[in-house]
Order: structure tokens, then sequence, then C-alpha cells
């Protein structure tokens, strides 16, 4: 591929199943900076509410890069600079005066690599709760459970909620990352790559709870895997070398891609 | 192989030859390493002898009461480690107290907050802090900061602290300059290097993921740091404190010069008082007579002793600490 050869991203108007869904974030002629190089392009996109969005390209591609423009998390690196808009609840969360602690626990995020605190599983959950919230301990451990149920842990843990997070294995430690993030009633949740470390069983359970979560959440997910971006998004973003190059409903995008491009990185031609 | 060995049969001598050669030397250096590591084993245990045999005539003259008897009188041979033993671990506590949390406050600015262009700048002043001479601690503590502090700091605490009930107690009058506090301050400035370089390097060991996690739910920096890193690295920072703990208390030269030297135990921190190494530094010389060098033997012992029971109990605390976590 050509770098220079890229057109302008084709983002469909009118989608038929973007019809009726709100639009619960917006991106705008994002660019993106580490230092010098430029990361992102003019990247310009819906994040529908209550569906799944999936970021898809190949490696170095940006999608990372784009998902923690969305809760600032570049915010800690200096250096690291965004410009252009992204509107969150009538806001320009990328402007100075937005409360970046405010804006992490309206917007979680999931790590590729499991991430528990070296504190016990309680904890896990209840730190971050009572960083927002003053409880009486029987509704902070009502808290806890309705947090590890929602992600399909509260069976497994119920009975060591005093053990240390770090106990567990990979895929549970996961969905106890998973639990923390819900427990803090965000409004959309990022997940970047979630799967990647995790065995097959682990990452089916997983993607059955970004299944679930819709309901209530918007989800944006990076992934590598074709696959598992077919079977959980509604909605897929294709990011080729810092540009949007398509983004379209799911079923659209890998059955009739508009952009050779596209249909050569989902056919595996490339990437 | 058997094909090998009969065509060239020569060849294979050669290396057999090579490989005893090299087995020789394996086994010296072998040989080599283990009495380097017996070496230290056998030179403990001769300075652990040493001492106590150095030892046996004023503990058998004093018995117990060598610990806890205050008077050390040179003429009268009558002598009490009580005052350099409290001595000792007042000063090397005012100095933990002060190092701890100035210590860590600079290992988290510069790993959590400190511009790029500032980090190896401070990173480097540390250092040389550490590479400054005990003497030179010493004479700048005596003719410096002393008489800095006689004249404008301890007037200042005698005068705002006498109204306090306990404080007014532990901060009498009148201002020397030397003495207690004022060993325990060039204490806190001497293992401030350790406890910050050791600090840094192990809150650097927090995987950037866990503290972007923690940043994830919304945590300031504050919280992030006391809820993830120190956790995180607590075996590590308390390994630090008792490194710096252990430089504390065995330190002589600067102390010697500014402590004042009298046995003597004041309920204020701002008099004169002694410490074990000052004392065996300062008498060691004037000290005739078999009864009064054994005593300040002993004193070596007693610091021994005090130094191993940090130690024993740093252990003990990181095992407690690392059984609770696993």
């Amino acid at each position: 591929m050509n770098a220079n050869s890229i057109p302008a991203p084709e983002v469909s108007q009118t989608s038929v199943e973007a019809a009726g869904l709100a639009e619960r974030i917006s991106i705008a002629d994002l660019g993106f900076y580490y230092g010098e190089s430029q990361a992102l392009r003019d990247i310009t996109l819906p994040l529908y509410a209550n569906a799944v969005t999936a970021f898809v390209g190949p490696s170095g591609c940006g999608k990372s890069t784009l998902l923690r423009v969305l809760n600032r998390m570049y915010d800690l690196y200096p250096g690291q600079r965004a410009t252009g808009e992204v509107t969150f609840d009538g806001q320009n969360i990328l402007s100075p005066d937005q409360d970046v602690n405010l804006l992490r626990s309206r917007i979680g995020m999931v790590f590729q690599k499991p991430t528990p605190f070296p504190m016990s599983i309680f904890e896990n959950i209840a730190f971050g709760i009572r960083l927002y919230e003053r409880l009486p301990r029987s509704e902070l451990d009502a808290r806890v459970e309705i947090a590890l149920r929602r992600a399909a842990l509260w069976d497994e843990v119920k009975d060591k909620l005093q053990t240390n997070g770090l106990s567990l294995s990979g895929g549970q430690q996961q969905r106890l990352c998973i639990a923390r993030t819900v427990a803090l009633r965000p409004s959309v949740i990022l997940l970047d790559e979630p799967c990647s470390a995790l065995d097959p069983i682990s990452t089916a359970r997983i993607e059955e709870l970004i299944d679930e979560f819709k309901a209530d959440y918007t989800i944006v997910i990076v992934t590598h895997n074709m696959q598992q971006a077919a079977r959980v998004s509604d909605f897929t973003a294709f990011m080729y070398l810092g540009e949007l190059v398509e983004f379209d409903s799911t079923g659209r995008m890998f059955t009739s891609p508009r952009d050779e491009r596209t249909q050569n990185y989902i056919t595996g031609r490339f990437g | 192989m058997i094909h090998a060995a009969v065509h060239d049969e020569p060849e294979v001598h050669s290396r057999m030859a090579v490989l005893g050669r090299l087995r020789a030397s394996d086994t010296v250096f072998r040989i080599l390493t283990r009495a380097a590591a017996i070496a230290v084993l056998v030179i403990l245990g001769a300075v652990i002898l040493a001492l106590v045999e150095g030892s046996l005539p004023a503990l058998r003259a004093f018995g117990f009461g060598f610990l806890y008897h205050e008077q050390w009188n040179p003429v009268t041979e009558r002598f009490g480690a009580l005052a350099p033993i409290y001595g000792t671990i007042v000063t090397s506590l005012i100095a933990i107290l002060i190092a701890v949390p100035v210590g860590v406050m600079i290992a988290l600015f510069l790993t959590e907050l400190c511009p790029m262009w500032l980090r190896r700048p401070i990173g480097i002043a540390i250092e040389l802090l550490a590479g400054i001479p005990s003497i030179i601690y010493g004479i700048w503590g005596l003719f410096v900061f002393a008489p800095f502090l006689q004249q404008t700091v301890q007037p200042l605490l005698i005068d705002s602290l006498e109204p306090v009930p306990v404080l007014s107690t532990l901060f009498a009058g009148p201002p020397y300059g030397i003495g207690v506090l004022t060993a325990g301050l060039i204490l806190a400035i001497m293992v401030l290097p350790f406890i910050t370089s050791i600090s840094r390097d192990v809150f650097d060991t927090v995987p950037p993921v866990l503290k972007e996690a923690a940043y994830g739910v919304g945590c300031t920096t504050w919280e992030v740091f006391r809820h993830v890193v120190l956790p995180y690295t607590r075996v590590g920072v308390i390994g630090g404190i008792m490194l710096g703990l252990g430089r504390a208390l065995g330190e002589t030269m600067a102390v010697t010069f500014v402590i004042g030297n009298a046995h003597r135990i004041s309920g204020s921190i701002l008099a004169p008082g002694t410490t074990i190494s000052a004392t065996i530094a300062n008498e060691f010389t004037e000290a005739v007579g078999d009864l009064y060098t054994s005593s300040l033997i002993a004193l070596g012992l007693i610091l021994f002793v005090i130094t191993f029971l940090v130690l024993a109990a740093a252990r003990y605390l990181l095992a407690r600490i690392e059984r609770k976590v696993a």
C-alpha cells in the first residue's frame, strides 16, 4: 500500500442501523501527536449509545491511541497532545477545563493485560466506589456484589473476597477489572484488546459480557481479532496509518466494504 | 560417534585435553568462590568473638547493670551504657522520622511529577549527597549548622512550644546549638539519599499499565500513590528505610562533632548527649585501665546487637507483609 494514496475516509452518512441511536460521543477533526510525530489525522467518527463500536486495523494504525484520547489517558505523558474536538455530554472533553478524574469515572477503561490493584478482591471494587461516594458498609457490600455479578465473577469469588486480587486466574482478573469499571456506573466503557492475553474460554465469557453490557453502556473495543470484531460489534471503524478509512455498520463492513484497503484487511490480505 | 572415534582419533584426544584443562580451571574457580563466601562467615564470627571476649571484664564487673546504669565515670571506674544507648536510639529515630517522609516525597516527585529535564539534576544531586564524607557533615554541622540552629531555630522552638505540656519538656532550653536534635538532623540529611534512591528505584518498578488502571478509575496522583504505588512497593521501601536506619545507628564522625558528648539522659532533645559510636570514637585514646577499655568494647557489642535486632525486625516485618499478601 502506498501511504500517499489514501483518500478521505468514507463515512456512511445515514446508516440504517444508526437510525434511532443517539450519538454518545462525537469525534470531530481529531489529530494526535506524540511529540512531533502525528499519530492520528482528521478523525471524524460518531460513537452510538447502547451499541458496540470496534476499532480495527493493522498494528500501529492508531486505534489504541484513539481509544486513549477518549478518557484523556494521554495526559499522563508529557509531549502527547490532541487537536480537534471530542464531544461527550455536550462538552468538549479535550478542553483544558475538563475534570479528567470525573471524566475517567464516567468513561471507564479495561486494559490489554489484567491490572488488578495490589489489594483484596473486595477492595479492588470498593476502592473505586469510595473515591466518589461515602457509603455505609452494607450498601458498599451490595454495590460490590452487584458489580461482581455483572461481570459474572460473583459465584467464583464470593467465598474469598478478602484474598488478594492477584491470586485469581488471568481470565478472572480481567473480569475483576471489568467489575471494577462497571462499579463506578460509567456511561461509556473502553476496552483495549481485552482478550488478547486470555484463553478461548475466558475470551468467550468476556464477549458474552460485552453483549449484555450493550443495554446499559456505550462500548468501544479495540481488537486485533477480526472474528471478534464481527461477533461483538454493531459498528466497525477501520483505521490505517493514523487515518479512518471506513466506518459503517459491522454487517455491511464485513459483507460489502466500500474501500479496497478495508476489503484487503478483513479478508486477511495484509495486516 | 563411533565413526568419528575411528577416523578422527587425534582430534578427539586433543579435545579431551582441552576439556580436562577447562574442568580443572572450573574446579579452581568453584573453590575460590566458595572460599570467598565462607570468609564472610569467618570474619563475622571472628568479630563477634573478639567483641565478646573484649567486653567480658566489663560485663563481669557490672553484670546486666551495664545496660541500665546511666553513670559513666572513668575516675571511679563506674560504667553504665544507658546514656549512649538512649542517644543512639533517639538520634536515629529523629533521623528516620524526618528522612522517611521527605525521602519518599522526593522519590514520588521524581518518578511521577517531575518534568523530564529536572529529573537528572535532582537525581545527581541526591547521589552526590550520599557521596559526601561524614567528616564534612561533621565540620559543617559544628561550624555552620549548629550556630544557625542556636541563633534562630532553637530559640523559636523553645519560646513557641513552652505552653504545650509534653513538647515544652522535649524542647526545653537553653539553646546550645549542639545536642541530640542537631545530631538527629544531620543524620537525617545523611540517610536521606539512601531512602530516596531506593524508593525511587522501587517506584520505577510499578508497571505503567497498573498506574494507568488506577488513573482510569479516576484516581488523583495522591490516590494512585497511596493505594497502588505504595502497596506495590512497600517491601522495597521498608528495605530502604532499614538500610538508612542501619547507617544512622552506626554513624560516628558527624555525630561526634555535633552531639556534645555528655554522658547523661535529658528530657530535652536540645540538650547535649552522646551515642555509642561517638563515645567509642571520643574516648578510646584516653581509655587507661582494662575496665575502661573493656566497657568501650562492650558498648560496641551492644551496638552490634542493636543493629542485628533492627535487621531481624525488618526481616520479620517483611515476612509478615508477604504472608499477608499471599
